[in-house]
C-alpha cells in the first residue's frame, strides 16, 4: 500500500514539475522577444542564426560586484547596435546580440567566452571592464584566433593581437594627468589605491614619471578592495602633507564612498588636499555625492561635458532610450565607439566572418566619436584626447584642460625600466606586441 | 600625547562602527543561535531607507531637510524590523536548533536581497502583489474545501505556475505601455548617495586634527543603542523573557512564556539595530548592493572574539579591535616604538591597511587558541546548547 501511494505521489510531483518547466519555458520564450523593450539585458537571444543576421558578442557582469560598472557599459554597447540597426545594419544585415554575464568571476568570463565562440559562433565579442577579467580571457581569444573589443582605461603592459583596446593606456590617461598636477597643484604626492593590479601598476609607473620629472612621493597606501575604513590613511597623509599636498588616487569601487566623505569629515578639503581620480566618473559622481567631490579631479577622454556635436547626439539618445537621470561616462564611450569601429573595419574589409581581413582593415580606421576624432593604431589601441575634468555642482564635469591633439597611444610604458624602449605593431608580423624600438 | 589622544579617539570611533553593526548580530547570534548571513542585507535595507528618507525631505525641503537623520534613523529601524521579521516567520522559525541550515538559508537570503534592491521597479513590484495576491488568495479559497489537505500539494503546484505566469504577463504588458516609467529601476546596480546633513559635516578642531562630527555622531548613538539594548533586556519583561528563552527554552514554554513571541520579537529587535547600523554607515561609507558585504566579516569578527552571547564582550572586543586597527593601520605603533630599531622595522611592514587587517586577524586567530570561547564565555549549565 505504502509502495503505491509512493508511487503515486512520484508520478503526481514529477507530472506537476514537467508542467511547471514547460509552462516556464512558454514565458521564457516570451521574455527573449522582449528584452530590448523590457530592458532587461540579461536575456539572452538565442533564435536560429538566419541569413540576414550577424551575431556579435557581449560579455560583462551583469551580476556580482562588477555589475555597478558593467551594467552601463552593455547598455551603451546596446544603444550602439540599435543604432547601426536603424541605420540599416553591417553589410546589409542586422546586428544580433548575444549577451552573456560574466557574474564577476573571472574563471566565467573564460567560459563564457568559449561558449560564446564555440556555441553561438559570433563573429565578435565586446567585453570585459576589469583586468583580471580580461587576463583570464585573453588565452581563449589567442588560441581561437577571436577578437575581443575591451572598453576600458587600464593598465598597459599588454598588447594582443586578438584585443582592440579603446579605452586609455597609462600614456593617455596617468601621465598627462600627473603632468598637469607637477604644472598645477604641487610637486608632494601622496598615493591611495585599492590593493590589486590596476593601482599598483598605475602607482609602478607615476613613482618612475614623478622621479623623472622631479616629484616626490610622500607616502602610498593600499586598501582591501570592499574596505570604507580610511582613518588610518587620513591620519598618514596629515601626517606626511601637513600643510597640504596632491593625493593621487586609484581607489576602486566602495571605497571611494568612504574615503571622499571621511575625507571631509576630517577638513583634508580639496582647496589644500586636491585629489585626482582615475575611476571616479560621471555614474560615480552620483553615487557618492556631489557635495563631497565638489572641486576635486578626475582624468578622462570623455567626460559627459565634452562639447562636440557627437557627443550631443550620443547622450540624447541614451536618455531617450534608458532614462534622462541617466549619465553617460568614459568607459560607456569607449564601449560605444568600439562597436562602431567595428562596423567601420567590417565594411571596409567587406566581411565579417574572416577575421584576419577584419583586423587589418581595422589599422588606421578613424570615426568622429563623442569625445572627438579617434584612430585606430597598428597597437591595437586608440589614439584620444587627454582631458581633465573638475567636478561642478550639477555633478558634471568642468573640464579645465585638454591635450591639443590626439595622443598616440603607448600600451608598453616608457618610464617603467622594463619596458622602456619597447613598442608594439600588429600590422607587421616580425615586429608583433613586442620589439625594441632602434631609435 | 597628541599621538595618544588622537589613537584613543580614532580607534574609539573604528570600534563604534564596529560595534554598532556588530550589536544586532550579537543579539541574534548571541541570544538565538541564529547564524544570520542577511545581516549586512538588513544593514543595507536601513542605508536605503535613509536614501529614500533623504529624497523625501528634499522634496519637501526648507529647515527640515536638516533634521532627516533623525527620522530615517526610525525608519531604518523599523523597515529593517519588519524585514527581520517577515525573515524570522518565513524562513528561520523552521530552522532553530539547526546552525548550518540557517547558515545556508540566510545566504540565500543575502543574495536575494541584494539582487532585489537592484533590479526593483514599479514593474517588478506590481508583478510581486498580483502574484501573492493570486497565490494566497486562491490558497485561502481552496482551504475552505473540506478534503484541503489531499489537494494542497496540488494545488500549490498549479497555482504556482498558473498565478506566475498571469502575472509575469500583465507586469510585461504595463511594462511595454508604460515604457521607462515602470521598468525603470528604483536604485539600479548602481551606489546611490546618502549626504549628511549639513550640521553633520566638518568637524570640531582639537590639538591640531579634526574629529569628524560624524563619528562622534556614530559614538553617541552606538552609546545610546548600548544602554537601551541593555535596559531592556535587564528592566523589561520582554528582556526577561528573553533572557529565559535563551537560558533554558523548553523549561520557559512550559512556565507559560510564548517563545515563538519571543523568538520572533528578539529577531526583530537584532534586525531594527542592524537597520540603524545602516542609517549610521550610510554617512560614512556606501549605499549600494554590496554594503552589507563589506561589514558582515567584521561584525562576525566582533562577535566572536567577545564571546558569544555577551554585550560586554561585544562592546569590549569592537573597541579593542577598533584600536589595534588604528595603531597598526596608521603607523602609529612603529612611531611610538622608535628607539628599537627591530620593533620599528616590524610595525612599518605592517603599517598599511592591507597589512593591519592580516595582523589584526592573526591576532585575533592567536587570542581564539587562548580563550576560544571569547573574551567573556558564557557561562551556566545550558552553554553548549
Amino acid at each position: 500500500m505504502t509502495r503505491r501511494l509512493g508511487r503515486r505521489k512520484f508520478l503526481l510531483y514529477g507530472s506537476a514539475t514537467l508542467g511547471t518547466s514547460v509552462l516556464l519555458k512558454a514565458c521564457g520564450n516570451t521574455t527573449t522577444t522582449d528584452a530590448n523593450v523590457a530592458g532587461s539585458p540579461t536575456a539572452t537571444t538565442t533564435s536560429a542564426a538566419s541569413g540576414d543576421t550577424i551575431k556579435v558578442g557581449i560579455l560583462h557582469s551583469l551580476s556580482g560586484t562588477m555589475a555597478i560598472s558593467e551594467k552601463s557599459v552593455v547598455d551603451a554597447e546596446q544603444l550602439a547596435i540599435e543604432e547601426i540597426n536603424q541605420a540599416g545594419g553591417v553589410l546589409g544585415k542586422q546586428i544580433q546580440a548575444v549577451v552573456e554575464d560574466g557574474a564577476s568571476d573571472w574563471p566565467t568570463f573564460a567560459e563564457k567566452a568559449r561558449k560564446l565562440i564555440d556555441q553561438d559562433r559570433v563573429v565578435t565579442i565586446f567585453g570585459c571592464w576589469t583586468s583580471a577579467s580580461r587576463k583570464a580571457v585573453l588565452p581563449v581569444f589567442e588560441d581561437k584566433q577571436h577578437m575581443l573589443w575591451y572598453p576600458v582605461q587600464y593598465e598597459g603592459q599588454e598588447c594582443s593581437n586578438n584585443i582592440f583596446y579603446t579605452g586609455a593606456a597609462p600614456n593617455q590617461q596617468i601621465e598627462p594627468s600627473v603632468d598637469w598636477l607637477l604644472e598645477n597643484k604641487g610637486r608632494e604626492f601622496f598615493l591611495v589605491g585599492s590593493d590589486y593590479v590596476f593601482p599598483r601598476t598605475a602607482n609602478t609607473i607615476i613613482k618612475a614619471q614623478l622621479e623623472a620629472k622631479g616629484g616626490t612621493v610622500v607616502g602610498e597606501d593600499y586598501l582591501p578592495l570592499g574596505n570604507t575604513e580610511v582613518t588610518p590613511i587620513i591620519t598618514k597623509i596629515r601626517q606626511a602633507l601637513p600643510n597640504g599636498g596632491v593625493i593621487y588616487n586609484t581607489l576602486n569601487g566602495d571605497s571611494n564612498v568612504a574615503f571622499f566623505k571621511q575625507m571631509q569629515g576630517a577638513g583634508l578639503g580639496p582647496d589644500r588636499y586636491p585629489v585626482m581620480s582615475v575611476s571616479i566618473a560621471e555614474e560615480e559622481v552620483k553615487a557618492i555625492g556631489v557635495e563631497y567631490l565638489k572641486g576635486h579631479y578626475a582624468a578622462w577622454n570623455y567626460f559627459q561635458t565634452v562639447d562636440t556635436p557627437a557627443n550631443q547626439k550620443f547622450v540624447e539618445a541614451f536618455k531617450a532610450k534608458y532614462g534622462s537621470n541617466r549619465v553617460t561616462n568614459d568607459p560607456m564611450e569607449a564601449a560605444y565607439i568600439a562597436v562602431y569601429l567595428w562596423k567601420q573595419a567590417v565594411e571596409k574589409a567587406g566581411t565579417a566572418d574572416d577575421l584576419e581581413k577584419v583586423r587589418m582593415a581595422a589599422y588606421g580606421l578613424s570615426f568622429d566619436a563623442p569625445e572627438g576624432r579617434v584612430t585606430m593604431n597598428p597597437n591595437h589601441h586608440i589614439s584620444k584626447v587627454v582631458r581633465i575634468g573638475e567636478v561642478r555642482d550639477d555633478g558634471l564635469f568642468e573640464i579645465i584642460s585638454s591635450t591639443d591633439g590626439a595622443v598616440d597611444p603607448l600600451p608598453w610604458n616608457q618610464f617603467v625600466a622594463d619596458t622602456k624602449g619597447f613598442a608594439c605593431d600588429w600590422s607587421d608580423r616580425n615586429k608583433g606586441g613586442k620589439f625594441k624600438l632602434d631609435a | 600625547m597628541q599621538l595618544l589622544i588622537e589613537g584613543i579617539f580614532n580607534g574609539i570611533s573604528i570600534g563604534a562602527v564596529l560595534l554598532i553593526a556588530a550589536l544586532g548580530l550579537a543579539i541574534v547570534f548571541g541570544l538565538m543561535g541564529v547564524i544570520n548571513l542577511a545581516h549586512g542585507e538588513l544593514m543595507m535595507l536601513g542605508a536605503y531607507t535613509t536614501f529614500v528618507v533623504q529624497n523625501g525631505f528634499r522634496q519637501i525641503g526648507g529647515p527640515l531637510l536638516e533634521t532627516y537623520i533623525f527620522f530615517a534613523l526610525i525608519a531604518a529601524f523599523f523597515v529593517a524590523a519588519l524585514a527581520g521579521l517577515v525573515l524570522e516567520r518565513g524562513v528561520i522559525r523552521y530552522l532553530y536548533g539547526r546552525p548550518l541550515e540557517t547558515l545556508l538559508a540566510t545566504w540565500g537570503v543575502s543574495l536575494i536581497l541584494q539582487q532585489f534592491v537592484r533590479s526593483v521597479s514599479w514593474q517588478l513590484v506590481i508583478g510581486l502583489v498580483i502574484f501573492c495576491a493570486l497565490f494566497f488568495g486562491a490558497l485561502w479559497a481552496i482551504s475552505k474545501r473540506s478534503n484541503f489537505y489531499r489537494i494542497r500539494n496540488w494545488a500549490i503546484a498549479i497555482l504556482a505556475v498558473l498565478g506566475a505566469k498571469i502575472s509575469w504577463e500583465i507586469a510585461a504588458a504595463l511594462g511595454r505601455r508604460f515604457g521607462l516609467a515602470l521598468t525603470q529601476p528604483w536604485f539600479g546596480a548602481q551606489n546611490v548617495d546618502v549626504t549628511a546633513p549639513s550640521w553633520l559635516r566638518g568637524g570640531v578642531v582639537l590639538m591640531g586634527f579634526q574629529l569628524p562630527y560624524v563619528r562622534l555622531f556614530i559614538i553617541a548613538l552606538t552609546l545610546i543603542c548600548v544602554v537601551g539594548i541593555y535596559l531592556f533586556l535587564g528592566r523589561s519583561p520582554w528582556g526577561l523573557r528573553i533572557r529565559a528563552v535563551t537560558q533554558n527554552r523548553s523549561m520557559s514554554a512550559c512556565l507559560g512564556i510564548p517563545t515563538a513571541k519571543v523568538d520572533a520579537l528578539t529577531f526583530a529587535l537584532g534586525s531594527g539595530l542592524a537597520g540603524i547600523a545602516g542609517c549610521a554607515i550610510s554617512l560614512l561609507g556606501s549605499v549600494g548592493p554590496n554594503t552589507g558585504q563589506n561589514y558582515i566579516v567584521d561584525a562576525f569578527m566582533v562577535v566572536v572574539v567577545g564571546g558569544v552571547g555577551k554585550l560586554v564582550g561585544t562592546l569590549v572586543a569592537a573597541l579593542a579591535i577598533g584600536t589595534i586597527n588604528y595603531l597598526v593601520g596608521s603607523g602609529t605603533l612603529a612611531l611610538i616604538s622608535t628607539p628599537i630599531q627591530p620593533l620599528v622595522d616590524f610595525f612599518t611592514f605592517f603599517a598599511t591597511t592591507s597589512m593591519a587587517k592580516v595582523m589584526v586577524f592573526a591576532l585575533i586567530i592567536a587570542f581564539l587558541q587562548v580563550r576560544p570561547a571569547g573574551i567573556f564565555p558564557q557561562k551556566g549549565r545550558m552553554v553548549d546548547a
